[in-house]
C-alpha cells in the first residue's frame, strides 16, 4: 500500500478544511482500505470522518421524514426497531449485504460510495477506464458475472454492487451533502452516474464535498406492509448480488395505489423503473401483471459481456420480488434476508 | 508522521505510538503487542480469521486502521478466559468439535461472542449460520460451529437469568 497523510478532524467544518486534491474520506474503511491494499485506490491523504460530531444519529424530523447520519453503521441502521418497522425493505437489503463484522464497521455514506466489484477494476494488471481513464476496458470481452445489462457504455460495463442503494432508489431517498460553498440536497436518482465516456466519475459529488446524512421522505413509510428486497447470488450469504430487486407497494381494497421497483447489480447505478411502476398502479396484484411489469422493466436491456442470461435472470428477479411484496412484508425478518431459497415467513397481512 | 493513541486491549490501557498510518489493528496486535491469537487469513475482510471485538462489536481487524482507534477498547481471543476458566463460547467449541485445523477458530469464537451479544440469532441454527457467514472454515467444521454457538447461547442466557440448567 502506498503511504498517505492522515487527518482526524472532529467537526464537519474541520473536515472540509482538511480536504485537498488526492484526499479520500475514511469511514468504516471496509471497502477503501481493501482497495488500497490491492492497489486499486491510492489516495494521498485519508481524512477520518468517523469522529465528526453529529453524524451518528437517526432522527424523525418535524415534517415526518427520517434523517440518518452518514456515519451510522449499516448494522445499527438495519437493527433499529423504528427503521425495521417503517422501512423493512431497506433493513432487509442491508442485512442481505456483507457479513456481521463488515456491517458493524461499514457506514451509511460508505455504502453509497462503495466501488464496483468488477474483477477488472480490482485487478491492477487489467486495463480499466474507471481506475485509469483512457486505459481501455478488459471487462468487455472478459468473463465477469457482475457486468451490466443496462446503461453501460463502450468505455465501462461495471455495476454498482450495493444492496442498500437499491432500496434507497425505490424509496426516493435524498442525500444531504456539504462542501466549502455550503449545503445542498441530491435526489437519490441523480447521485450515481452512468459511465458514458467518463466512467471514472461515479457520483454527483463535487471535489471536496462530504455526505452528511440521508433523508427518507414521509411517503417512504407507506410501503411498510408490502415491500421486499430479493437478491440472487452465487451463495446464500456473504456474496454480492448477481441480480436483485427492491419492490414496494401500497395496496388498498385490493388495488395497488402506489408502486416502486428498482433493480440492483444490473447497471452502474440502482435502476429505478418508473414505467413498470406505472403499469402496476390502479391494478389488482396478479402474477401476470407482475410478469408484464418485469417485461417492461427489462425492455431496454442488452448484454455487455456474453451475459444474455442476466437479462432473463433480472426479469425473473423483478417478477418474483413484486409477488413477494404483494404477499406482504414478513412479520419478522427472514432468517436468510432477501434469499429466494427459504420459507419467507408469516405475512403481516395473513 | 507519528501519532499517539490510547488503546485498551483486553482490559489493559496502553499508550501506543504509530509511525505509519497504514498499520492495521491486526498487524498492531500480532506484531507489536505479542497477541498472535488473532489470525491473518485473507487480509481483505473476506474470511473472518482476524475478527476481534471493537468497543464490544465484532469487526475485521485487517480492515481497521490502528490510527483511527484512539480511546477504543479491543477484545481479542486472549482476553476471553478468566484465568483458567474458559469463556462459555470457548467451552462450547471444544465440546462440539467446532474446529479441525484451528486456524479460523479464534475468529469464529470472537464472531460468535459478538453475534450472541447482538441478540439477533438466538439459538435458531439457520439464523446462526447466517450470522456467522463472515467466518470461513476451510475444514468445513460448520456443523460443530453451529452447535457450539447454539449451546453457548443457551448457556449464557441461563447464566444471565440465574436459571439452573
Amino acid at each position: 500500500m502506498k503511504t498517505f497523510d492522515f487527518a482526524q478532524p472532529t467537526t464537519v467544518d474541520e473536515a472540509l478544511a482538511a480536504w485537498e486534491p488526492g484526499s479520500a474520506w475514511l469511514g468504516g474503511g471496509t471497502n477503501l482500505v481493501d482497495l488500497m491494499k490491492i492497489g486499486a485506490m491510492a489516495p494521498d491523504k485519508l481524512i477520518d470522518i468517523k469522529r465528526l460530531t453529529g453524524l451518528d444519529q437517526i432522527e424523525t424530523l418535524a415534517d415526518g421524514s427520517t434523517r440518518i447520519g452518514a456515519m451510522v453503521s449499516n448494522a445499527d441502521l438495519a437493527n433499529n426497531p423504528d427503521i425495521l418497522r417503517r422501512f423493512p425493505m431497506m433493513a432487509e437489503a442491508l442485512l442481505s449485504g456483507a457479513s456481521g463484522q463488515l456491517r458493524n464497521a461499514a457506514t451509511v455514506s460508505g455504502n453509497l460510495m462503495q466501488r464496483t466489484r468488477c474483477a477488472y477494476f480490482q485487478d491492477a494488471n487489467a486495463a480499466c477506464n474507471k481506475r485509469s481513464p483512457a486505459q481501455g476496458c478488459d471487462a468487455i470481452g472478459g468473463v465477469d458475472d457482475t457486468a451490466a445489462i443496462l446503461g453501460w457504455s463502450n468505455q465501462c460495463i461495471a455495476t454498482n454492487p450495493s444492496d442498500f442503494c437499491v432500496s434507497l432508489a425505490a424509496l426516493e431517498a435524498v442525500i444531504e451533502v456539504q462542501g466549502s460553498s455550503g449545503k445542498r440536497d441530491i435526489a437519490f436518482a441523480d447521485f450515481h452516474l452512468l459511465p458514458e465516456d467518463t466512467p471514472e466519475r461515479e457520483t454527483a459529488l463535487q471535489a471536496g464535498e462530504l455526505i452528511v446524512a440521508l433523508r427518507l421522505p414521509t411517503e417512504a413509510g407507506d410501503f411498510a406492509g408490502n415491500s421486499r428486497y430479493l437478491k440472487v447470488r452465487n451463495r446464500t450469504s456473504f456474496a454480492f448480488a448477481t441480480s436483485s430487486a427492491a419492490a414496494a407497494m401500497q395496496i388498498k381494497d385490493g388495488t395497488i395505489t402506489k408502486a416502486r421497483l428498482a433493480l440492483g447489480a444490473v447497471a452502474a447505478k440502482p435502476w429505478r423503473l418508473a414505467k413498470a411502476e406505472a403499469l402496476l398502479i390502479g391494478q389488482a396484484p396478479d402474477p401476470a401483471l407482475f410478469a408484464q411489469a418485469a417485461e417492461a422493466a427489462l425492455a431496454g436491456a442488452s448484454s455487455s459481456n456474453d451475459n444474455d442470461w442476466k437479462i432473463e435472470l433480472a426479469r425473473r428477479t423483478a417478477t418474483r420480488a413484486l409477488a413477494l411484496a404483494a404477499a406482504g412484508t414478513p412479520a419478522r425478518m427472514p432468517a436468510l434476508p432477501a434469499s429466494p431459497f427459504v420459507d419467507q415467513g408469516d405475512s403481516l397481512n395473513a | 508522521m507519528s501519532l499517539s493513541i490510547n488503546l485498551t486491549v483486553n482490559g489493559a490501557p496502553q499508550d501506543i505510538t504509530i509511525q505509519d498510518a497504514r498499520v492495521t489493528l491486526l498487524d498492531l496486535l500480532r506484531e507489536r503487542m505479542a497477541l498472535p491469537g488473532t489470525k491473518k487469513g485473507c487480509d481483505r475482510g473476506q474470511c473472518g480469521a482476524c475478527t476481534v471485538l471493537l468497543n464490544g462489536k465484532r469487526v475485521n481487524s485487517c480492515l481497521t486502521l490502528a490510527a483511527t482507534l484512539n480511546g477504543a477498547e479491543v477484545t481479542t481471543v486472549e482476553g476471553l478466559a478468566k484465568g483458567d476458566s474458559l469463556h462459555p463460547v470457548q467451552t462450547a467449541f471444544i465440546e462440539n468439535d467446532g474446529f479441525q485445523c484451528g486456524y479460523c477458530t479464534s475468529g469464529q469464537i470472537m464472531s460468535a461472542v459478538g453475534l450472541i451479544a447482538e441478540g439477533q440469532a438466538g439459538d435458531d441454527p439457520e439464523r446462526i449460520r447466517e450470522g456467522m457467514s463472515g467466518n470461513i472454515c476451510r475444514c468445513a467444521a460448520y456443523h460443530g460451529i453451529t452447535k457450539a454457538v447454539q449451546e453457548a447461547t443457551r448457556a449464557m442466557s441461563d447464566t444471565h437469568t440465574g436459571d439452573v440448567k
